[in-house]
């Protein structure tokens, strides 16, 4: 493929933003879960 | 919010539950398909070659932020406008606004991208491109604006304003390739005229992506909402617990 660099590049730089801030998001959320009680959380 | 007492069950689950797990799923789903047309299946563009293959992560890209811009205008009218102020319209505003900052900048990125094979340099004051990156750092700044301290009242009014004043920019950075003499070329989907200017599978792997692109948005903005109301209730308990924490040092012999 030509430029394979640049096109490889582009979904590389979509998907590793977006999976970077899904992780960081889920931590924070885990880690404050922790500190907050079962009733206030509606969705489990 | 109320303040977890040591026999409350407090589970650490996070924001995930069944709903979101099957939303995560389908978006891996997505994403696979999205990376098999853009990169493997669909062919080359006549003018543009392979670069076009760019075009299937940056459209939809740039389409989610706008939508994740209009949902938090939405959502800020509603949080302003209707008598129970609820802040729940607060947090899917500001979770929207975060999730289309990310997409805008993912926008951004891949445009450079684009820009370096196709016009020779990464980036140029062209209408389009500056209008967006005006967009971007608007929002960049809805979401500072969010941080400045205050009660969650406050936040979500200051907020809601910056909201309604910012989503007007979105008209002029769509429209802007007509308004302006530029590089960046015009609508080859969305056009006035309603003629798609595409090859079948071309067009086929854009829906792809966005559809996609749909999926991760609507499943980043509920895990972002959800961890938005436990960092309310968090906050909540920390300064309830300070203020006790001062009025049982007030209570102490020689307390003031």
């Amino acid at each position: 493929m030509e430029d394979a660099g640049f096109i490889i590049g582009s979904y590389v730089v979509t998907f590793g933003v977006i999976g970077a801030y899904a992780v960081a998001m889920l931590t924070r959320a885990r880690r404050l879960a922790r500190r907050v009680a079962d009733e206030d959380k509606p969705w489990t | 919010m109320s303040i977890p007492p040591d026999d409350t069950d407090i589970t650490t689950a996070g924001t995930s539950s069944a709903a979101t797990r099957l939303l995560g799923t389908l978006a891996v789903v997505g994403v696979a398909w999205l990376v098999a047309f853009g990169l493997l299946f669909s062919p080359a563009d006549r003018d543009q070659r392979e670069s076009v293959r760019i075009m299937y992560v940056h459209v939809p890209s740039a389409w989610l932020a706008y939508l994740a811009f209009i949902v938090t205008a939405g959502a800020s009218a509603l949080y302003l406008f209707r008598a129970a102020h609820s802040l729940a319209w607060d947090r899917l505003a500001g979770a929207s606004a975060e999730v289309g900052v990310v997409f805008m900048g993912i926008t951004l990125l891949t445009g450079m991208l684009w820009g370096r094979l196709s016009w020779g340099v990464f980036w140029t004051w062209d209408a389009r491109l500056t209008t967006t990156a005006f967009l971007f750092v608007t929002y960049v700044g809805y979401l500072a604006v969010r941080r400045l301290g205050g009660t969650h009242q406050q936040r979500a009014r200051r907020s809601a304003a910056v909201a309604l004043l910012g989503v007007l920019e979105i008209p002029l950075v769509h429209f802007s390739v007509r308004l302006w003499r530029n590089l960046h070329q015009e609508s080859t989907v969305a056009r006035p005229d309603g003629d798609v200017k595409m090859d079948g599978l071309m067009l086929f792997s854009l829906v792809v992506g966005l559809v996609a692109f749909t999926l991760l948005y609507v499943w980043l903005v509920i895990h972002r909402q959800r961890a938005l109301v436990l960092e309310d209730a968090a906050e909540d308990h920390g300064l309830e617990q300070a203020l006790s924490d001062r009025r049982a040092e007030a209570a102490l012999p020689g307390g003031r």
